[in-house]
């Protein structure tokens, strides 16, 4: 070794042991204030907060639940405190987020689960320092992770665009094409099963022509779409897992001249997606109600911070079918509804 | 690892040296104390033992990534995948233990060794070809993103035996209860930080980043010294992804996607040149400390979580710039 680098070295690891003694000293004196920061729900005269956890800050699905919430927590008097993670699938923001809201104090946390397995460890700790956890949207894996579930039955909102092309293509063979989520979520399964339920027919059909995953995205189902019209070019019902899926096949359709003679069904009920229903790209859509859910989920943790009951099971959030050209036989209603209580 | 180091006839100043090696540290650090005081001050919740160690918890995967990648910063290269390679480490481990009937203890050395074959794949290529690291960690980003996708079935791996998991319980410390990871976290910094500054491979490393060419006249077998700096930031990145696993309690193939760009931002809000040379692995501890203390004192602000993404922005620009102005003086 040169004499150069012993110089130069006893400053590092000094700076190195002074920093270790710092945080070790910084996380073992500051018993004093962590009395207080438990008893912040409780004892003092702070305003209830309550946290929300979407899976990201952009879909404007979750900007809406943000919204619904804010204004929920304005008219129940509590303090909204909201985290997102950085893309769809975090988990790792997600934990991080649970576990800085409860040293902030939450009396309640609601959260759109990234990962349905993965959140569950993190749930139970905050839960077992008296958080009380509702999952929106999507349940957690068991459900019973969480005190309770309020969210859309995926899979009614894909039986009932499944029925809906099942009529709209009576007398006519169907080939069919879905673009789907991703692999392993719940979601996107769910909806898949049920459109395939309400269509009658299961997994693995002949009628299903091609399969392809788009993210719920619109450039990645417009690339979908490209691909499966190579592949089956004379394919005539599409399930799409969301609007923007949809509106990117119908991108790809038109550029083919199909866009007229091919069915597009979705689930959602975004403002867009029902605009595009009323436009006649999308022939139907299920809408689901996040702003419900954000609602429901903040008055359920005032009213038990106020010595309320503790919100437990599911509640659904229900589900419109929306169309402006019905079928007989499935319940819809028409796009005027579906701008009325559209989100985004 | 040498003991007699040849005579380095391009380092003459002293201080020049020790500028290279301890004085990055004192602007993070002074930029980290600031940070902890102005939360302190705005929330009632932030200055707690508790919520330093819940800090440490939070910031102990990146910072470990952030050291394999500081050592690698240091050769004037860049490391894109630590954090796919992380995430294929924890499915290799949670996989392994938790479905396969392998013994937790070799399914996590399966995980360190994989991790650092991945490393040392990416130094034979940076040097044998050679290609430029940026690609070669490019590409291994996406092999390793893939590997990690197949082989666990996009499935979350639950049901982990307790010794996976046993770096997330915690022990008392004072009236605070501190992970075993947050201890082994610190441990592997301070081994490092040694290395780096005491030991004459640590100054074979500065040598390489300063100027390859000068190092290799003097001596220095660069390409044996790369291809290792790679296998060993490779190793590390397996230490990450048992602290991963033990944090989260599950083993999940979507990790570490960001990470990879979150360990970047440490090392370089940590006062390491991105140009190489110059740096430490504390400074990239106290870099990650930054981002940690930021997420946390902004939510219990109330502060929604997108302008943590945007204040890490600006402290990033801001650091490369401080790098720039004192660089240019240095030179």
């Amino acid at each position: 070794m040169s004499r150069l680098t012993r110089a130069a070295a006893p400053t590092a690891v000094r700076a190195a042991v002074g920093l270790t003694v710092a945080a070790l000293v910084l996380t073992a004196c500051g018993s004093g204030s962590k009395g207080s920061s438990s008893a912040a729900g409780s004892g003092s005269n702070d305003k209830i907060k309550v946290g929300l956890i979407t899976k990201t800050d952009t879909n404007p699905f979750f900007v809406k639940m943000k919204d619904g919430a804010q204004k929920a927590a304005t008219a129940n008097n509590v303090d909204l405190v909201t985290a997102a993670g950085k893309f769809d699938g975090d988990n790792a923001s997600q934990i991080t987020a649970i576990e800085n809201m409860t040293a902030a104090g939450v009396k309640g946390i609601l959260i759109t689960p990234s990962d349905s397995k993965a959140i569950v460890p993190a749930i139970a700790k905050a839960r077992a320092k008296g958080v009380v956890v509702i999952a929106l949207d999507s349940p957690t894996d068991p459900q019973s992770a969480t005190d309770a579930l309020f969210a859309t039955d995926n899979l009614k909102a894909g039986e009932l665009i499944g029925a809906y092309a099942k009529a709209a293509m009576a007398g006519k063979r169907a080939k069919i094409a879905t673009l789907d989520l991703a692999p392993g979520v719940a979601v996107g399964q769910q909806r898949h099963d049920g459109f395939l339920k309400g269509f009658g027919i299961s997994a693995g059909d002949k009628s299903i022509v091609c399969s392809q995953d788009t993210g719920g995205d619109q450039a990645k189902g417009q690339t979908a779409m490209e691909n499966c019209l190579q592949k089956a070019s004379d394919l005539n019902v599409v399930y799409t897992i969301n609007e923007p899926a949809a509106l990117g096949a119908y991108t790809a359709l038109k550029a083919k001249g199909r866009e007229k003679d091919v069915l597009i069904v979705s689930v959602d009920g975004g403002c867009t997606g029902t605009q595009a229903v009323k436009d006649g790209k999308i022939a139907a859509t299920s809408q689901q109600y996040p702003l419900t859910m954000a609602e429901d989920g903040i008055k359920a943790v005032a009213d038990y911070a106020k010595g309320g009951a503790k919100a437990a099971g599911y509640t659904d959030t229900g589900v419109t079918l929306i169309t402006d050209k019905p079928q007989t036989g499935v319940d819809a209603k028409d796009t005027a509804y579906g701008l009325a209580n559209c989100w985004g | 690892m040498t003991t007699a180091a040849p005579p380095y006839s391009t380092l003459k100043e002293p201080t020049r040296l020790r500028r290279l090696t301890a004085a990055p540290t004192a602007g993070p650090l002074a930029a980290l104390a600031l940070a902890c005081t102005f939360f302190s001050l705005t929330t009632d919740q932030f200055l707690s033992g508790g919520n330093f160690s819940l800090i440490i918890q939070q910031v102990m995967v990146v910072g470990a990534l952030a050291i394999g990648q500081t050592l690698i910063i240091l050769t004037a290269g860049i490391d894109l995948s630590c954090g796919a390679v992380m995430a294929f480490g924890s499915i290799m481990i949670a996989k392994t233990a938790a479905e396969g009937s392998v013994p937790p203890l070799v399914a996590i050395a399966l995980g360190l060794g994989v991790c650092a074959g991945f490393g040392l794949v990416n130094g034979l290529l940076v040097r044998l070809v050679p290609l430029p690291p940026f690609i070669v960690t490019l590409g291994m980003l996406n092999i390793a993103f893939a590997l990690t996708h197949v082989y666990s079935n996009e499935q979350t791996i639950t049901g982990l035996p307790r010794t996976l998991t046993f770096l997330g319980e915690t022990f008392p410390l004072g009236h605070t209860d501190v992970t075993y990871g947050s201890v082994l976290t610190i441990a592997l910094f301070l081994a490092f930080a040694y290395a780096l500054g005491n030991t004459s491979w640590g100054q074979h490393v500065y040598a390489l980043g300063n100027s390859p060419e000068a190092a290799r006249l003097n001596g220095v077998r660069t390409g044996r010294l790369t291809i290792g700096v790679y296998a060993v930031a490779g190793l590390v990145y397996g230490i990450a992804a048992l602290l991963l696993v033990s944090r989260t309690g599950v083993g999940d193939p979507q990790a570490g996607q960001t990470e990879n760009l979150d360990s970047i931002t440490a090392v370089v809000l940590g006062g390491t040149s991105l140009f190489g040379g110059r740096g430490t692995v504390l400074g990239s501890l106290i870099g990650a400390l930054i981002v940690g203390v930021f997420r946390n004192g902004l939510q219990l602000m109330g502060v929604a979580s997108i302008y943590q993404t945007l204040i890490t922005g600006i402290l990033v620009i801001l650091a490369v710039t401080v790098d720039q102005l004192s660089r240019k003086r240095i030179r």
